[in-house]
C-alpha cells in the first residue's frame, strides 16, 4: 500500500466538521484539520460567527481528540475584499447578496483549498451534507445529501469541477442522526453551532447598521408605492427590505402588503398583495453547469431559489452569455435578485447561477 | 502530518525536554521528601535542605549569594517582581518614576512596564536600538534621567537572538545611580552567567529554557536592594515571595541550570556549527531572505531570517506538515498573524516583516535533522511565496 493520502479538514468546531474528520482518520486518510480566520469590523474580531474562539478551541479539541494536527488559516483580507465588497455590491445594486455563497467559491474553496493543495494535500474536506460521485468520464457529480432534512447541496451548487475533484464530503451519505451517534462512538463533543440566519461578519451585529457604516446611500429614505404608482409611505432605505418582506412596512392597509420590488433608480419600494409576489419567470446568470453546459433544448429540472426554499419544477432554456432562463408552471413567490437558482434532476444537481433583477 | 511522520523538534527557544539527568533529581521530591521547608519539624527540615542546596548551587552557577536568590514561578514572574517590587520601592524610596526599557524586551517586561505606566502613574521610554536589535550603553548614558528609577535590557533576545553588551549597560547604569534589570531567559541557557561579571542588579530565568522543568523561575536581586514582593502573604524568600516552596522544580531548575553551565561551552559549539551551517545554505539557498538579529553576537542555538513576501503563519504550518517543528515572530495560532514588536523595532522593510521564521537548536539537535529540514525549507519558502498570490 502506497502513501495515505492527505486530506485537509475545513473544521468548524460543530459536530458535522468533527464526524467528517473523524470518518477520514478512520478510513486512513493523513488529515489535517484548518479552521479559517475570516473578517470582522474592527472591535468585533473574536466575534465572526464562523470562527469565534469558543468555535476555534472547540476544534482545537476535537483534533486534539483524533491527533491530527491543527491550523488556522487567515483569510480575512481575501474575506474582506472578496465576500464584503460582493455584499455591499450587491446591496447598491438592489440585491439581497448570498455572501455564503460567495464564501464558498472563493474564500472555503479558494482560500483554505489552495492552502490545502499548496500543502501537499489531495483533497479538501467539510462536514456538509451532499455528495460526491466521480463519474466515469473523469467529471465529479454533486449530488443531494441523502438526508432530505440536512440536504445543503444548493451551497455547493456554485463550485467548479476543479474544486468538486478535490471535495470530500464524509458526511453526506448519511442522516443527521447517524453523525450525531458517531460522533458519540468517536468521543466527540457532539456540540452545534446555533443555526444561524445572521452572517458571520456581522457578528452579531444588524445588517442595517452594518450598511449604514460601509454603504450609506443605500440608507437613504425614499417613497414607498403600490403598482399604480400611489404612494402609501416612506421607506427607511431599500436596503432594508428585501422581496417578499412583510413586515416593517409601517403602512397601514386593509390587506397585508409585500415588498415586490426595488427601484435602485428612483430610491422607491414598490408594494403590493400576496398574489403581485408570484413570478412565472426568472434569468440567472454566470450559471455554473456542475457537469458541463447541457444542450440548447429546454429541459425540465426542479428548481430551488432560496436555500431553504421547496423545489418547484421547472422549465430550465440555456441563453447566451452564461444564463438561463426558467419558467414556473405556478407562479413562485419570493425570487430575489442576488440568491442563487440551483437545478437538479431528482438527486442530481446539474447547476446553479445568479438570480438576475428584472425590470 | 502522519501519525507516525518522525518529526523534527527546532523550537528550543521556546521551550526545551526536562534532561532525564534533571528528572531523575526532581523524583524523590515528589512522594519520600514532601515536607513544608517552613514547617519546623524534621519532615520540613528535610525538604528545607534540599531548597537550600539548590539555593547555593543556582548561586555558584550564577556567581553570586545564596540570598540574592528568590524562586518565582516561572521567568515571566521573575520579569514581573523584579520591575514592580524595584519600580515601586525605587519610588516610595527617592521618588524616581521613569522607566527605561528596550523595544526588543519580552512581554514580560514590556507589558509589565505598560500596566505600572497606566494604572501606576511611572513614565516610560524605550531605548533606540540598531538593525540588529541591540542596545548601545551610550544611548541608555543619554536617556537616563534625574527621575528613572530603572533600566530593563534583555540579555539575549528570543526572536532575534541578538546579545545585548550587558556589562556596559550595567555599568552605565551603576555609574548614574539607576537600577538594571535583566531578563537573561533565553541566555542563561546558552551564555555563561555570571552576575558579578556583569554587574547587574536584578536577573530573571526559567528552567524549561534550560532543559529543566517548565513553571520555575528564580529573579537574582543584588544584596541589599530593596524590592516590594508583587505576591503576599507567608514570610518565603525573605518575604519577597509568598507561597509554599515547590520543592522538586526547585532541585530540578537547580540541576538544570548546573548542567547548562557546566555544558555550556560545549554545548555551545556543536550549536553554533548548526547555526551557521543553517545561515550559510538558507542565505545561498532562498531568495530575498536575510537574517533577522545580529549575524555573530547572538544565541549560540539560534538562527533567524526574515522572507520577504512570505506569510510565516502559513511557513510554520507548512513546515510542520512536512515534519519540523519551528516558530515565528509573527505567528498566531488563531490565525491573526501581525509584525511583532521586535520585527518592527528594526525596522524591517515593508513586505519582510510577516516573513519571519526562528529556527532554534537544542543540545541533541543532530547534523542529520538540520541537513533534513534544510533539505525541504528552500522549496517550502517557495510553495508558500506561490500560494501567496492567490490568497493575498
Amino acid at each position: 500500500m502506497g502513501e495515505p493520502k492527505r486530506v485537509v479538514v475545513a473544521m468548524s468546531g460543530g459536530v458535522d466538521s468533527s464526524v467528517a474528520a473523524a470518518l477520514l482518520v478512520e478510513q486512513g486518510y493523513q488529515v489535517t484539520g484548518m479552521m479559517l480566520r475570516l473578517w470582522s469590523e474592527p472591535g468585533r474580531e473574536e466575534s465572526n460567527r464562523c470562527c469565534t474562539p469558543d468555535a476555534m478551541m472547540q476544534a482545537r479539541r476535537v483534533a486534539a481528540i483524533l491527533n491530527i494536527p491543527f491550523y488556522a488559516v487567515d483569510g480575512r483580507t481575501a474575506f474582506r475584499k472578496a465576500v464584503v465588497q460582493a455584499f455591499l455590491e450587491g446591496y447598491a445594486g438592489g440585491e439581497t447578496p448570498n455572501p455564503c455563497i460567495t464564501c464558498n467559491q472563493v474564500i472555503r474553496w479558494g482560500v483554505l483549498l489552495e492552502e490545502a493543495l499548496a500543502a501537499g494535500a489531495e483533497y479538501m474536506a467539510t462536514g456538509h451534507y451532499a455528495r460526491l460521485q466521480p463519474q466515469p468520464g473523469g467529471t465529479t457529480r454533486l449530488l443531494s445529501g441523502l438526508d432530505p432534512a440536512k440536504d445543503q447541496a444548493y451551497v455547493l451548487s456554485m463550485l467548479t469541477q476543479h474544486q468538486l475533484q478535490h471535495t470530500l464530503l464524509p458526511v453526506g451519505g448519511y442522516h443527521k442522526s447517524e453523525i450525531r451517534q458517531m460522533a458519540r462512538r468517536f468521543g466527540l463533543p457532539v456540540a452545534e453551532r446555533p443555526d444561524s440566519q445572521d452572517l458571520c461578519f456581522l457578528a452579531g451585529g444588524d445588517y442595517r447598521e452594518f450598511l449604514g457604516r460601509y454603504l450609506p446611500e443605500s440608507r437613504v429614505p425614499g417613497p414607498i408605492v403600490d403598482g399604480q404608482g400611489r404612494q402609501l409611505g416612506e421607506h427607511q432605505g431599500l436596503a432594508d427590505y428585501t422581496i417578499g418582506q412583510r413586515k416593517g412596512l409601517r403602512i397601514a392597509a386593509a390587506h397585508p402588503l409585500y415588498v415586490l420590488e426595488k427601484r435602485m433608480e428612483s430610491n422607491t419600494l414598490v408594494v403590493g398583495p400576496a398574489e403581485a409576489l408570484g413570478k412565472s419567470e426568472l434569468i440567472a446568470g454566470q450559471v455554473n453547469w456542475i457537469e458541463g453546459r447541457p444542450a440548447e433544448e429546454e429541459f425540465e429540472a426542479e428548481i430551488k431559489i432560496r436555500y431553504k426554499a421547496t423545489p418547484v419544477r421547472g422549465m430550465v432554456q440555456p441563453l447566451d452569455g452564461g444564463r438561463v432562463r426558467i419558467r414556473f408552471a405556478q407562479p413562485v413567490r419570493d425570487i430575489t435578485a442576488g440568491q442563487i437558482v440551483v437545478m437538479s434532476q431528482d438527486e442530481v444537481v446539474l447547476g446553479g447561477g445568479w438570480i438576475s433583477r428584472q425590470e | 502530518m502522519s501519525n507516525k511522520m518522525e518529526r523534527i523538534y527546532l523550537d528550543y527557544a521556546a521551550t526545551t525536554p526536562v534532561d532525564e539527568r534533571v528528572f531523575q533529581s526532581m523524583l524523590p521530591y515528589f512522594c519520600e521528601v514532601f515536607g513544608n521547608p517552613s514547617s519546623a519539624h524534621s519532615f520540613g527540615q528535610a525538604a528545607e535542605a534540599a531548597l537550600e542546596d539548590a539555593r547555593y548551587s543556582i548561586a555558584h552557577s550564577l556567581n553570586c549569594r545564596a540570598d540574592e536568590i528568590i524562586f518565582t514561578s516561572c521567568g515571566t514572574e521573575s520579569d514581573n517582581l523584579a520591575l514592580r517590587g524595584a519600580a515601586h520601592a525605587r519610588r516610595r524610596k527617592t521618588g524616581a518614576n521613569h522607566l527605561l526599557i528596550s523595544p526588543v524586551e519580552h512581554h514580560a517586561v514590556s507589558h509589565t512596564v505598560r500596566q505600572l505606566a497606566e494604572l501606576e502613574g511611572f513614565r516610560w521610554e524605550t531605548l533606540p536600538v540598531d538593525g540588529t536589535g541591540m542596545v548601545d550603553p551610550a544611548a541608555v548614558e543619554a536617556a537616563i534621567r534625574p527621575e528613572t528609577a530603572l533600566v530593563s535590557v534583555i540579555y539575549a533576545n528570543n526572536e532575534i537572538g541578538t546579545i545585548n553588551p550587558i556589562q556596559e549597560i550595567a555599568a552605565v547604569c551603576r555609574r548614574k545611580g539607576v537600577l538594571f534589570h535583566t531578563d537573561a531567559v533565553q541566555a542563561a541557557a546558552h551564555l555563561p552567567m555570571n552576575v558579578e561579571r556583569d554587574g547587574v542588579d536584578l536577573l530573571a530565568i526559567g528552567a524549561h529554557k534550560f532543559y529543566g522543568p517548565k513553571g520555575i523561575g528564580v529573579l537574582y536581586v543584588r544584596h541589599g536592594l530593596d524590592i516590594f514582593p508583587t505576591q503576599t502573604g507567608g514570610r518565603q524568600e525573605n518575604g519577597l515571595r509568598a507561597g509554599t516552596h515547590n520543592i522538586p522544580y526547585i532541585v530540578g531548575l537547580a540541576e538544570a541550570l548546573r548542567l547548562a553551565q557546566a555544558e555550556q561551552e560545549q554545548r555551545s559549539q556543536r550549536q553554533m556549527k548548526l547555526r551557521d551551517l543553517i545561515f550559510e545554505r538558507v542565505l545561498a539557498e532562498i531568495p530575498l531572505s536575510r537574517i533577522s538579529g545580529h549575524p555573530t553576537r547572538r544565541l549560540t542555538n539560534h538562527a533567524s531570517f526574515a522572507f520577504e513576501r512570505v506569510d510565516g503563519n502559513r511557513l510554520l504550518m507548512m513546515l510542520d506538515m512536512a515534519g519540523f517543528a519551528c516558530s515565528s515572530g509573527s505567528a498566531c495560532k488563531v490565525g491573526t498573524p501581525q509584525v511583532s514588536e521586535v520585527l518592527t523595532a528594526i525596522g524591517l522593510p515593508p513586505g519582510w516583516g510577516l516573513g519571519s521564521l526562528r529556527v532554534s537548536l537544542g543540545k541533541d539537535t543532530t547534523r542529520a535533522e538540520v541537513e533534513a529540514f534544510l533539505r525541504v525549507l528552500p522549496e517550502i519558502v517557495q510553495r508558500v511565496r506561490q500560494s501567496e498570490g492567490r490568497n493575498g
